[in-house]
């Protein structure tokens, strides 16, 4: 009886205590919760215009009025805009709209030019082709030949026919947010316009604004 | 007399799915997360469509609160010396040894020269305290530059590659972006990145 005891080996308990690894597991994870963050910020490159004057009068150049789209951002998240050049006698061709897809990139998709034709929806209809092309089955685009060939759209070259783009002048009055000039910004991206620019608010452009019930 | 006898059972919980679950769970944060940096105030960012990415170094933030109080910083703490010790030079200010490993704990410079060194000799603690009534002043001095001037020459020579990341909150008046920029542009600085938040496809 003795003698088969001895002989019996004794089956140990393999079993490890995994409390404390937990418990240190989720002090770790409180730990990372707490003290980092998920949302990766996203940048927007802006290039502002030299205020150099040497360097202003060379690079001006003219674009014709039907081309040009000016947008007044106000108080209150209010927007308005002058289709064409503005016309300082005449307050009523500053038109109100609003933020968002309804408003103020309606406004710039059907936007006419003289020529009879609406730049920003065509180059819109032709960004959206060149996405699916890039999205598509079994594309073998590159980012960098789909870049370029955004970089072409933008300057008005579709389907291999120059068109002429809109040019947007965008005046934020002192009272309008940064969140309203980073609206406007985003509507220039959606539409894909290429040349838009933030400008100060002149003499003239105050009188007429001003008459046109513009704050 | 018969006595009840209670089993005793054996109450060992098997912890290793949760373990499992646990490790995941710190891989997806460790993996996935960014570390906040310590900011002065907080701002909210409007979001936007941009889908840009934030370049990783030589990158000068500039944070503008909605009062219009204005900070900048780089991450690179050398490139911090270097701005520090081109600024105190310029208009005299010595700093002892404590000053200068305050300033090289703080995340942003936001004080006025005019009181730098007293705002350098507080506790850290009333540091941050303090910062957030401060902030650079951006009226020129004597028809010459800014203090906000100065310091992004400063980190422009520190660094030449730097990139000017500006961080404004969403409610500030233009007038003040307006005010700032112009600041930069007078110095030759035309580009910049705005830090928004993606804008999730719910929001448009």
């Amino acid at each position: 009886m003795a003698k088969k005891n001895l002989s019996k080996q004794k089956k140990m308990d393999t079993r490890v205590n995994f409390t404390p690894m937990v418990d240190m597991m989720m002090l770790l994870i409180t730990f990372f919760m707490l003290c980092t963050t998920l949302a990766k910020p996203q940048a927007m490159q802006l290039t502002m215009p030299s205020n150099d004057e040497n360097v202003e009068k060379e690079d001006k150049s003219v674009t014709k009025a039907s081309h040009t789209i000016t947008l007044y951002l106000g108080a209150d998240n209010k927007i308005w805009y002058i289709a064409g050049l503005p016309n300082y006698e005449d307050p009523s061709c500053v038109k109100e709209t609003t933020y968002g897809a309804k408003g103020i990139r309606d406004v710039l998709i059907k936007h006419t030019t003289e020529e009879g034709i609406n730049p920003v929806a065509r180059i819109m209809k032709a960004k959206k082709e060149l996405d699916a092309k890039k999205s598509a089955y079994g594309s073998t685009m590159t980012d960098k030949q789909y870049q370029d060939k955004l970089s072409e759209l933008k300057k008005g070259v579709v389907n291999g026919q120059k068109i002429p783009t809109l040019t947007v002048i965008i005046r934020p009055l002192d009272t309008a947010t940064y969140e309203n000039m980073i609206a406007a910004l985003d509507e220039m991206l959606i539409c894909s316009i290429d040349k838009y620019v933030i400008d100060k608010i002149g003499p003239e452009d105050k009188a007429l604004i001003e008459k046109a019930g513009v704050k | 007399m018969a006595k009840i006898k209670i089993q005793k059972k054996d109450i060992w919980i098997d912890m290793t799915p949760m373990s499992d679950v646990m490790t995941l769970l710190l891989c997806f944060f460790m993996l996935t997360s960014t570390f906040l940096t310590p900011e002065p105030i907080q701002v909210t960012t409007p979001s936007s469509v941009s889908e840009m990415k934030i370049p990783e170094s030589d990158v000068l933030n500039i944070l503008v609160s909605p009062e219009g109080r204005i900070y900048v910083g780089t991450e690179n703490k050398n490139n911090m010396q270097a701005m520090l010790d081109a600024v105190t030079d310029k208009f005299g200010i010595t700093l002892t040894g404590t000053q200068i490993k305050h300033f090289r704990e703080d995340a942003m410079i936001g004080a006025p020269l005019s009181k730098m060194a007293e705002y350098l000799s507080l506790e850290p603690e009333k540091m941050a305290e303090a910062v957030q009534k401060l902030g650079i002043p951006t009226d020129s001095i004597d028809g010459g530059k800014s203090e906000f001037q100065e310091w992004v020459k400063a980190a422009r020579d520190a660094n030449p590659d730097i990139k000017l990341c500006i961080k404004c909150d969403a409610t500030t008046p233009y007038k003040t972006i307006k005010a700032m920029m112009n600041e930069l542009q007078d110095m030759n600085e035309n580009r910049y990145q705005l830090i928004t938040n993606l804008k999730t496809a719910s929001e448009e």
